[in-house]
């Protein structure tokens, strides 16, 4: 039976991807710093943050075969400080523990805002374009340098199996994520005259594609998304909510007061221009079809309690 | 977006349907395009394109009507109306209707509601990596390779052409794409530009502003003349040498010119429909 680690399992879709690997017949163990009380007893778990020596020690003592890497820091909200050091060095020591331990095949799952939102930006972006975001959105360097460090592990380290996924925003019953926090309010402030496609796929999707890069043996990087992209007003509309248009120049000087969302202003730049990825040559490697369709996502959103 | 303000006209509502184009549930294409907006600006448009303006099309038939094509051809005056009676004419009167997809300058993507507006009608800024895959899933797109050096003509210039950019012919060759040439005649009588106020665009991002002979920047109504001309085939793969290109943009841009003066002619009525060689 194959061992797989994950590190990150108590987030939304680092639950889903143990369950799902679990239904596939795997053998998972977790690593988080966080809780997962509701866990399956077939699932081991090691409270314990990535980054320190007892989460190397569930490395060396239980050999896992495989290993995916979700305890990154994504969430913008919060700005905590030690964000960027979980997030470079938590990958640095995922991939050492991996490289030292005899780990077979390794799975990083990233961000498709990689890519950066801007006005001349083209739509679905391929694996190898360069990051273009960094310098007007400086809060999601730290994801993005993870990132290629991570991919870096392809030339450095040939022997492990190694996949680097770049994935869409998730949506569904859970409420958790980016797009998620962003949709929470009854009104949604978006910058008027804007109105970007968003692309999104449902969370047993994200989890379902994530086995697939495993069970597929993946090596090298993939974009990964679910149905074709939706507006932006759009999805707000779909999810029950009430579009609130703001004239740029107020939403930048209000952001976290006035009702608007607490969010740095790079992040206006994802609110005005649309990140789409071409994930074919995900699809083309594992087959890979979603279950949900944009509308099931957003309802299965909609209607959670 | 502007749901029940504009109205729609049936028949413009049976074009866009009639258009090769697949919609997801929420009714957009996978490159953003919303039928019911496009239905809504198009019923508008169709009101100017028909009255407000008129426009003489011929050689309709030179636009393939499925399939990866390039459409090339002059601007002729202070702001791209001409692109707009493209896109009408591929809209509004060709049979089957398409949309083409205008390779747009930067700055317009930057304006709130044009940015909203271009992207629902599958406008996008102009791209080599966005037409690429546009003319790779079969679409029409539309360049006017003299970019904003050609809307900045003044009406005095209005027929003649600028600078050709070869952005276009490399990726007509790369993705294997008949060229449609066109021209068009009689943008510098519906704005008759007298100059550019750079200093002023630079303060509101855009090139320039346009000043015209009656001040505003209102074009006139005014009868159009749009030629398409045969397509042109290239064989090349897109990665010859810059003078190798240049020698066959200037063929089209020959083709272009050719184009604007027999418009030039029909439109002072020099020559009839028949002495036309498309």
């Amino acid at each position: 039976m194959t061992k797989v680690l994950i590190t990150g399992i108590a987030g939304m879709i680092g639950r889903l991807t143990a369950l799902n690997l679990l239904r596939r017949g795997y053998q998972v163990i977790g690593i988080d710093r966080r809780p997962w009380p509701e866990a399956p007893e077939e699932i081991e778990l090691f409270q314990a943050d990535v980054r320190k020596r007892p989460a190397e020690e569930v490395f060396r003592t239980h050999r896992p075969d495989a290993a995916i890497h979700m305890a990154t820091v994504t969430h913008l909200v919060k700005q905590s400080p030690d964000r960027m050091r979980v997030n470079l060095y938590g990958t640095r020591a995922f991939i050492h523990h991996c490289q030292s331990y005899g780990v077979k095949q390794a799975v990083f799952v990233g961000r498709h805002t990689f890519y950066g939102a801007a006005a001349d930006s083209p739509l679905y972006h391929t694996e190898d374009e360069p990051p273009m975001s960094t310098h007007s959105f400086p809060e999601l360097a730290d994801l993005v340098a993870a990132d290629l460090y991570a991919a870096s592990s392809l030339w450095r380290y040939p022997e492990i199996t190694t996949a680097v996924l770049r994935i869409v925003y998730t949506l569904g019953p859970s409420k958790h994520g980016t797009l998620a926090s962003f949709l929470r309010g009854p009104n949604v402030p978006l910058i008027m005259g804007f109105d970007p496609l968003f692309q999104f796929m449902h969370e047993q999707d994200a989890a379902e594609a994530i086995a697939c890069a495993l069970a597929h043996k993946l090596h090298g990087i993939y974009n990964l998304s679910g149905p074709t992209p939706v507006p932006l007003a759009t999805i707000v509309r779909a999810a029950g909510r009430r579009p609130l248009p703001v004239p740029e120049a107020i939403f930048k000087l209000g952001l976290g007061r006035l009702g608007l969302p607490h969010l740095p202003a790079g992040a206006i730049d994802h609110l005005k221009y649309p990140i789409v990825v071409d994930s074919d040559p995900f699809r083309r490697a594992t087959r890979f079809t979603y279950q949900f369709d944009e509308r099931e996502t957003i309802n299965s959103f909609r209607t959670a309690r | 977006m502007l749901d029940n303000l504009l109205p729609i006209d049936p028949e413009v509502a049976a074009r866009i349907e009639a258009l090769d184009l697949e919609f997801n549930k929420f009714g957009i294409d996978p490159y953003g395009i919303d039928k019911s907006d496009l239905t809504r600006f198009v019923s508008a448009f169709a009101w100017i394109y028909r009255f407000y303006f008129k426009v003489d099309v011929f050689g309709l038939e030179n636009v393939p009507p499925k399939g990866r094509a390039v459409l090339v051809g002059n601007h002729s005056g202070g702001v791209a109306i001409d692109g707009a009676m493209v896109m009408g004419s591929m809209l509004l009167d060709a049979e089957p209707p398409r949309l083409p997809h205008a390779m747009l300058d930067k700055f317009i993507h930057q304006f709130p509601g044009a940015s909203q507006f271009m992207s629902r009608t599958g406008q996008f800024t102009g791209n080599p990596d966005q037409a690429k895959r546009l003319l790779n899933a079969g679409r029409l797109i539309l360049a006017f390779p003299e970019g904003a050096r050609g809307t900045a003509k003044l009406a005095k210039d209005a027929d003649s052409l600028v600078d050709f950019g070869t952005g276009f012919m490399r990726l007509a060759l790369e993705t294997k794409s008949p060229i449609v040439p066109f021209g068009f005649v009689g943008g510098g009588e519906a704005l008759p530009t007298i100059a550019n106020l750079k200093r002023l665009g630079r303060l509101f991002g855009v090139p320039y502003v346009p000043v015209t002979k009656w001040g505003l920047l209102i074009p006139k109504p005014t009868r159009f003349q749009l030629l398409y001309g045969k397509p042109m085939v290239f064989e090349g793969t897109g990665h010859e040498r810059d003078e190798v290109v240049a020698e066959k943009v200037d063929q089209v841009k020959e083709r272009i010119a050719d184009l604007i003066r027999q418009g030039r002619l029909l439109r002072e009525k020099q020559i009839s429909e028949e002495d036309l060689v498309l």
